[in-house]
């Protein structure tokens, strides 16, 4: 069991990401699950990230199954 | 997308932090009436003579916005995200006012000016905890709730709008 990857909006633009299952070896925390999928794009200033559905910060630890999510500041309501 | 949680006992309704309130949450892709929307959920969860006050927010869609015309609109969200954090909204509020019911509905996809987008309602013995908790609510939701819109202009170009306001200092 990997990781799945979802990235929103202009994320999703950014990376040309949707959503991706990566594996876990070599990966411990959110920042380790960016740069797995974003090589060497840099995280803009204002990314939110989260863990299975709950915000976390670049170093919250994740695990097998977790699911990670990047995406831009909320604009809803 | 649709949950909604049982009505308590009249014996436990003042008794807050025991149980969770009535309430719905929806992310829907079909036009909002807002009205329709209120009614409904009233006759369905609450009982007439409990509650003394509705306070209700409805957000729509402008044809403006940054100083540019905006002709159409979609919006995005992340689907079992924005259910929890907006069930874990009105948990919050819920221990904050003394309340009867929430109901908060959003739309997404394409939006046209005028669409409305969002509601929240909140019923209450008083008007204070209703007003209040209804403003909060909309605070939250858009500081926090995983949706994002994009805007289009009148020469057919978009954009992500970048970020909301604060509600309460702007």
């Amino acid at each position: 069991m990997g990781i799945k990857v979802k990235c929103f909006a202009s994320m999703r633009e950014y990376l040309d990401l949707s959503e991706r299952e990566i594996a876990i070896d070599g990966i411990t925390t959110v920042a380790d699950v960016w740069r797995c999928v974003a090589g060497d794009k840099p995280m803009p200033e204002n990314t939110l990230c989260a863990v299975n559905q709950t915000q976390a910060d670049t170093e919250f630890n994740v695990s097998a199954g977790d699911e990670v999510a990047f995406f831009p500041p909320v604009t809803g309501g | 997308m649709h949950s909604t949680q049982n009505a308590e006992s009249p014996e436990s309704k003042n008794n807050r932090l025991d149980k969770e309130i009535p309430s719905s949450v929806k992310v829907i892709s079909e036009p909002l009436d807002p009205w329709q929307e209120i009614t409904t959920f009233q006759s369905e969860y609450l009982t007439q003579g409990e509650f003394g006050a509705t306070a209700t927010f409805v957000g729509t869609m402008r044809d403006f916005n940054e100083g540019d015309d905006v002709t159409g609109m979609t919006l995005e969200h992340y689907p079992g995200m924005t259910e929890k954090q907006l069930q874990e909204i009105i948990h919050e509020a819920q221990h904050q006012w003394t309340l009867n019911g929430v109901l908060i509905v959003h739309r997404v996809g394409p939006l046209l000016p005028g669409d409305p987008i969002v509601i929240v309602a909140c019923w209450s013995a008083h008007r204070a905890d209703a007003f209040e908790a209804c403003r909060q609510l909309m605070e939250a939701l858009k500081s926090r709730i995983p949706f994002w819109k994009k805007e289009t202009l009148s020469d057919e170009s978009d954009r992500w709008v970048e970020k909301n306001t604060d509600g309460y200092t702007s």
